[in-house]
């Protein structure tokens, strides 16, 4: 009698409309509304402080760079008292913003699933007719296009904010770590990608507030990893021997050489001591009380046999270099959200 | 059609099986009790049969020939979890929106009409209800989407008496006006025993009883006899239980039926659900499943004084 029902069955299920989309649009709106206004808050406020700072900042260097001649030292007195007024505020902000990703991750990406394994609630979800894949679809995808579009903005308000300071001859460069991951792309893989490991670990933790410090310590630790290591090698950093620097530009390292081989500061310290001046280190010296006044430790060094090494990423690779960043971060995004619907799909209770 | 049909289902966590070499054929139409000791693999079961979860071994279909889980039993099957999740957040009206848009029906008249002869408010959050009225939501929004099974976990374990009857009221209800099957989990019988009609006994991971309430005990007897027969009679008839007094002996007996004849000297009465299902439970070899029973031959050879 069953292989007579069988097809009868099969034929029911598979002609079974599935529930629109655009319910469950409805129901990740109902059940995230908070968390929507949170974010649309906060990115608000960010947005709102860049562009009334940014506009601030933009009149000031118009002053700086309308200075003729720009060499004198009266200009130079201007362009001091422009850094002298943003580079504070701007630096504050900098560090601020860092946050911003890390809370979104925290805040939006490790409660969204979490909640619902420790509340119970994913049993009342998934065992409605819409299924648990689409659900999970239907929850994280909304919200990641609307992180990922708002920090896309950000990012671009803050390098239209940040640029006047470059302008007037800030020597990092946009490449600088705390400045480059609040740019262009950059700002929203960063963010695209704490949302995305914060859905994973509440996945994979099922608890809220454990979840959230993973987020934060994974998080942290990936922004650490490729702000001290993994960007500078995004392509081959360039090396300049000369004793101008080049700027701006992100420079990774400085190292005086003799032969060609890495001299070490005793070894700097003699060849510097007919001269009475000593190295703080390979950038910093200071004259001793016989120091001749003319005489620069610098180029007394290169005229005795020395080379300054300086290994740097130039400024004018800033945009290639947040393609990189936004491009992998991206992909390890959609790979770890991918993950986490792979594991509510198959994971049992 | 059968509303759950398994065939060696197991479901283990690492190396302990919650549930093994179970094998089901439960017929619509039925109040389904699923009975056992806690952690006896109930919930598994039935989260199984809810395709919450995937079965380790054997294999599990739902409303005829449909697999657990998949979009056609979803749609078909209402299940109300352990502890009534529910969103503490939103309210009534919000959670009936949320199931509405969820489902692929769902009947708003019905679940308003039921909150209100309740006296649940709309616009009260589920958070501040108490148990039985979240119960009773719970159990509202799972009959609004008109399943065709409704699956309820330990529905009433948190429940006062009062709320007990209610809910249970609203159950019966929807199984008279719609015909919807049920299947709900307790480990408490007495509270089922009145509206039952087919029972699951689950003890250690393992089916030890299932059959239609009327059936089981039809085929059950308790023999009452002098102790000093008991042994002869326990190596012939297919005894269940034995409890053995100083001068009296209370055999459960499993028969083929009414007919079968009762040792000289002894007494068989009917048994009461609750005694046929403690008599089982005390002893965890013993089985009573669909197909020939054990020894379900024997016959009375006489008595050898």
């Amino acid at each position: 009698m069953t292989t007579l029902a069988a097809p009868a069955h099969q034929q029911q299920a598979t002609s079974l409309p599935p529930v629109p989309w655009r319910r469950m649009v409805w129901v990740a709106w109902r059940q995230h509304r908070l968390l929507l206004a949170g974010v649309a808050v906060t990115f608000g406020a960010v947005a709102l402080y860049l562009f009334a700072m940014g506009l601030q900042i933009h009149d000031a260097y118009a002053t700086v760079a309308a200075c003729r001649p720009a060499t004198s030292s009266a200009c130079r007195q201007v362009g001091d008292n422009f850094f002298g007024t943003y580079q504070p505020s701007v630096s504050i902000t900098e560090g601020i913003l860092q946050l911003l990703p890390a809370l979104i991750g925290a805040f939006a990406g490790a409660p969204i699933l979490a909640r619902e394994f420790e509340s119970g609630t994913f049993r009342f979800a998934w065992t409605q007719g819409f299924g648990r894949t689409r659900w999970v679809i239907g929850k994280l995808a909304p919200l990641a296009i609307i992180l990922a579009g708002a920090s896309v903005l950000i990012g671009l308000l803050f390098s239209w904010y940040y640029q006047p300071l470059i302008s007037a001859g800030d020597t990092n460069g946009a490449l600088f770590p705390t400045v480059f991951d609040l740019s262009g792309v950059a700002l929203a893989g960063w963010t695209l990608a704490a949302f995305a490991i914060g859905a994973l670990a509440g996945t994979l933790i099922r608890r809220v507030v454990p979840a959230m410090f993973a987020t934060l310590a994974v998080w942290s630790g990936l922004a650490i990893l490729t702000g001290t290591y993994l960007r500078a090698h995004y392509l081959p950093p360039l090396i300049t021997t000369s004793l101008n620097e080049p700027h701006p530009a992100w420079v990774l390292s400085q190292l005086w050489t003799f032969s060609g081989k890495p001299a070490s500061l005793d070894k700097i310290n003699q060849a510097l001591a007919p001269i009475d001046a000593r190295a703080d280190s390979f950038q910093i010296f200071s004259p001793g009380p016989k120091t001749p006044a003319n005489v620069d430790p610098f180029k007394y060094l290169t005229q005795h046999g020395y080379t300054l090494l300086t290994t740097y990423q130039p400024d004018s690779r800033f945009w290639t270099f947040q393609w990189i960043e936004g491009s992998w971060l991206l992909g390890l995004s959609l790979a770890l959200l991918a993950a986490t619907v792979w594991l509510v799909r198959r994971r049992n209770t | 059609m059968n509303v759950i049909e398994t065939s060696g289902l197991g479901k283990s966590y690492g190396s302990t099986w919650a549930l093994r070499d179970c094998t089901l054929a439960i017929p619509e139409g039925h109040m389904v009790a699923l009975v056992g000791p806690n952690g006896a693999g109930k919930t598994t079961l039935l989260n199984l049969a809810v395709g919450l979860n995937a079965p380790t071994a054997g294999s599990i279909t739902v409303l005829g020939k449909c697999a657990a889980g998949s979009p056609a039993a979803l749609d078909g099957i209402a299940f109300v979890a352990q502890d009534m999740p529910l969103y503490k957040t939103l309210s009534a009206a919000d959670m009936l929106h949320l199931t509405r848009n969820l489902n692929r029906r769902f009947d708003r008249g019905y679940a308003e009409a039921r909150l209100g002869e309740l006296g649940i408010p709309l616009k009260r959050k589920a958070g501040t209800m108490s148990g039985g009225q979240q119960a009773q939501l719970a159990l509202t929004l799972a009959l609004a989407r008109r399943p065709r099974l409704l699956v309820l976990d330990e529905p009433m374990a948190t429940l006062d008496p009062l709320a007990r009857h209610d809910f249970m009221a609203t159950v019966m209800a929807a199984m008279v006006d719609d015909g919807v099957s049920v299947l709900l989990s307790s480990h408490v019988l007495t509270e089922l025993e009145r509206v039952a009609d087919y029972l699951v006994l689950v003890s250690r991971g393992r089916v030890q009883v299932a059959g239609e309430v009327d059936d089981l005990l039809a085929h059950h007897r308790m023999l009452t006899g002098p102790t000093a027969e008991a042994n002869l009679y326990t190596e012939q008839l297919n005894v269940v239980h034995a409890r053995q007094g100083e001068a009296q002996a209370h055999l459960l007996i499993r028969t083929n039926g009414a007919a079968d004849p009762v040792p000289p000297g002894w007494e068989a009465q009917p048994v009461g659900l609750e005694e046929l299902t403690l008599a089982y439970l005390r002893e965890p070899g013993a089985a009573a499943l669909p197909g020939p029973a054990r020894r379900a031959d024997t016959k009375i050879v006489g008595v050898a004084k």
